[in-house]
């Protein structure tokens, strides 16, 4: 047979190319020159303007006078500055409330309980509760500020003519309440969705197991419903703290007032850098704002980390 | 304990598609009951039924002295084990095998006793601690089954119960049911596809096709006398030749041989009459020289069963299969005779499908 002797024949001839040995194949080099436009994108719109806060927070940076033209390093001076200031202060208090309210509580809970009663309804009853809930998600921030506006108006709103409270101004006596409200309609879909996944992949049979020993609606929720979306809980919960933390639309409904009362963090630093002029210390306000997210983050991982453990 | 009456059990699904349709079964008190039929039969959907996780459409359903047809399923004294055994994967063995105890209020010491008592019974002895995700699938089944005896049900209900195992184990886990149900002497109806697995551990077997109940008795009665020609080739493992033809003579005509009715039959089937005639592989002879009786054929196909082969033959236009002992294997090709056991022969029905006799 002849096979036995082209075959290192044919080898010797065209020696193979060392491959290099990482999952595609590619070697360091070549790696990098695919990855090269992602990365300096990213170093220009996300790592710059980050490192530029950090050295503008150093400074007295302000948008108009002499501190525009040339700014002066002022060291830690911004943020001892925040920190001592009430108003920050009162800001971070209301921006928790908000948190707590309309992320947390509104938006979970809610979420979960529409999740958990379309469940079981088929066909355009479930199709059309899914797409209202939806549709708020969708809608464009300011088209919903604009609707809520509409809809709290004081003489000529929805509400008012529904509930037949004509001339309350919900924004002035309510404006809290309001902005969580008006929060909640906005971001319910997101949980309701997720949960809505969540639950489809709770396997139908451990629920009739417990259904079988006569378990309630209640003990099911808590025996094999909860521990089987544990993890998306988690995610969701951590997902929804930090965009409500984020938000800056509710500026849109009531614009941090009435008298401050809804100047939660990103409205605060916004009145501080661009109405209020100091460049620096809304520099400064934003990075703390940063970390109080990433503390939020890492404690979101150890709990997921722990829970994975066990 | 407690025995199971269904009558005229209706499971109707939107649209008018019947699961269940008008089943009359009785379970006696601690019975080990098979519901058999090919996937779609409604065996799962009247197993459910009777779990509670079904609303009945329309009949009764009592078990014990009970009317149950409409109570809710923690209410009905039954208890189930699932095909994928719905294992709560956040407890660990003991907290799942009490879990029935839990929702009836019974102290944590307690719970943890009856566990490791049910659990020592199922040999789960060590096992108590760990999670159903460190557990074999066999592991896995028996704590299934202690969760459910935990709370001494009158009826167990079985699900598959042998099918998310793989080959081997499955004959260790069918010795193991089988002494377990008599054990513990509890009513236990089951749901298989596996005529096999029916034969080997019910008391009694109910098969059914298209939601309608087709035969219900002892395995050796629906193997040996099926109702009608579907149970014929349902139950064994091979299926039954069944064979159109017509009663000619007195006899019935395969080409030119004639082979005598059945037993029982006679008088019951006229000359020229459409009949389908039924004997299983294994009772069929297959012989090299002619003798009285037997029918010419030629070997098509051959299989190897181990033990025995099991050959396809055709005789004057019919096919038949015929289990062969080892040592006298045919080849593809090859002329002989088939040999009928006239004892073991049926006769159904061509129109009706039902057996006469």
């Amino acid at each position: 047979m002849t096979t036995s002797t082209t075959t290192p024949a044919g080898s010797a001839i065209a020696p193979r190319r060392r491959r290099a040995d990482d999952v595609a194949g590619l070697g360091t080099v070549r790696a990098g020159i695919f990855v090269a436009p992602a990365l300096i994108l990213i170093g220009i719109f996300l790592l710059f303007p980050a490192v530029w806060t950090i050295w503008l927070g150093m400074t007295d940076y302000r948008l108009t006078g002499l501190q525009a033209a040339s700014p002066e390093f002022v060291g830690l001076d911004n943020y001892v500055e925040a920190l001592t200031d009430p108003s920050f202060w009162n800001s971070l208090w209301l921006t928790l409330i908000f948190v707590l309210f309309s992320g947390i509580i509104g938006q979970t809970l809610i979420g979960f309980g529409l999740a958990w009663s379309v469940r079981n309804i088929d066909g355009w009853t479930k199709g059309l509760i899914e797409g209202l809930v939806l549709a708020a998600w969708v809608i464009p921030a300011s088209v919903a500020s604009f609707l809520w506006l509409v809809l709290l108006d004081r003489r000529s709103g929805t509400i008012n003519g529904l509930l037949g409270t004509e001339g309350t101004a919900w924004l002035i006596d309510h404006p809290m309440q309001s902005i969580i409200i008006f929060n909640i309609w906005v971001g319910t879909a997101f949980s309701m969705q997720l949960f809505s996944s969540a639950l489809n992949a709770v396997p139908p049979s451990q629920i009739e197991s417990a259904k079988m020993v006569g378990a309630t609606g209640w003990q099911q929720l808590r025996d094999v419903i909860v521990p089987n979306i544990k993890g998306h809980i988690l995610t969701n919960t951590l997902l929804i703290t930090l965009w409500t933390f984020n938000t800056f639309t509710p500026y849109l409904v009531t614009a941090g007032g009435p008298n401050g009362k809804t100047e939660i963090l990103s409205v605060y630093i916004y009145e501080t850098a661009i109405p209020g002029g100091q460049l620096g210390l809304g520099a400064a306000i934003s990075l703390i704002m940063l970390l109080i997210n990433l503390v939020i983050a890492l404690a979101y991982v150890r709990v997921s980390k722990g829970r994975k453990k066990r | 304990m407690a025995g199971i009456n269904a009558t005229q059990l209706v499971k109707e699904y939107p649209g008018g598609v019947r699961g269940v349709d008008e089943v009359d079964v009785q379970i006696h008190d601690g019975e080990f009951f098979a519901l058999l039929g090919p996937s779609g039969c409604g065996k799962t959907t009247l197993l459910r039924s009777i779990a509670g996780l079904e609303a009945i459409t329309a009949g009764s359903l009592v078990i014990g002295d009970r009317d149950v047809t409409n109570a809710e399923p923690g209410a009905r004294g039954v208890a189930m084990v699932f095909q994928d055994y719905a294992l709560f994967p956040h407890m660990d063995v003991g907290d799942n095998i009490a879990y029935p105890l839990r929702i009836k209020h019974v102290g944590r010491d307690e719970r943890r006793a009856t566990a490791e008592k049910v659990a020592d019974g199922l040999s789960l002895q060590g096992l108590i601690e760990r999670r159903p995700g460190q557990l074999s699938g066999g592991q896995q089944q028996r704590v299934a089954l202690a969760r459910a005896v935990a709370t001494r049900p009158d009826v167990l209900l079985l699900d598959e119960p042998l099918s998310n195992l793989d080959a081997r184990l499955r004959l260790e886990a069918r010795t193991f049911l089988k002494e377990l149900q008599r054990d513990l002497g509890v009513t236990t109806v089951f749901v298989t596809h596996d005529q096999a697995e029916a034969l080997a551990l019910a008391d009694r077997i109910a098969v059914m096709k298209a939601g309608k109940l087709q035969q219900i008795g002892t395995p050796r009665e629906v193997f040996q006398r099926p109702n009608n020609t579907f149970v014929a080739g349902f139950i064994g493992s091979n299926p039954m030749n069944l064979v159109e033809t017509t009663v000619t003579g007195g006899g019935i005509s395969i080409g030119e041989t004639s082979v005598p009715v059945p037993a029982g039959t006679e008088g019951l089937v006229r000359d020229g009459q459409t009949v389908i005639w039924g004997i299983r592989p294994e009772y069929l002879r297959w012989v090299s020289s002619e003798e009285p009786g037997a029918i010419p054929a030629e070997v098509s196909v051959v299989e190897n069963l181990g033990a025995s082969v099991l050959i396809a033959v055709n005789a004057s236009g019919h096919k038949f299969q015929v289990v062969v002992p080892e040592d006298h294997e045919p080849a593809p090709g090859d002329r002989g005779w088939l040999v009928p056991q006239a004892a073991k022969t049926l006769l159904f029905d061509a129109e009706s499908t039902q057996r006469i006799g």
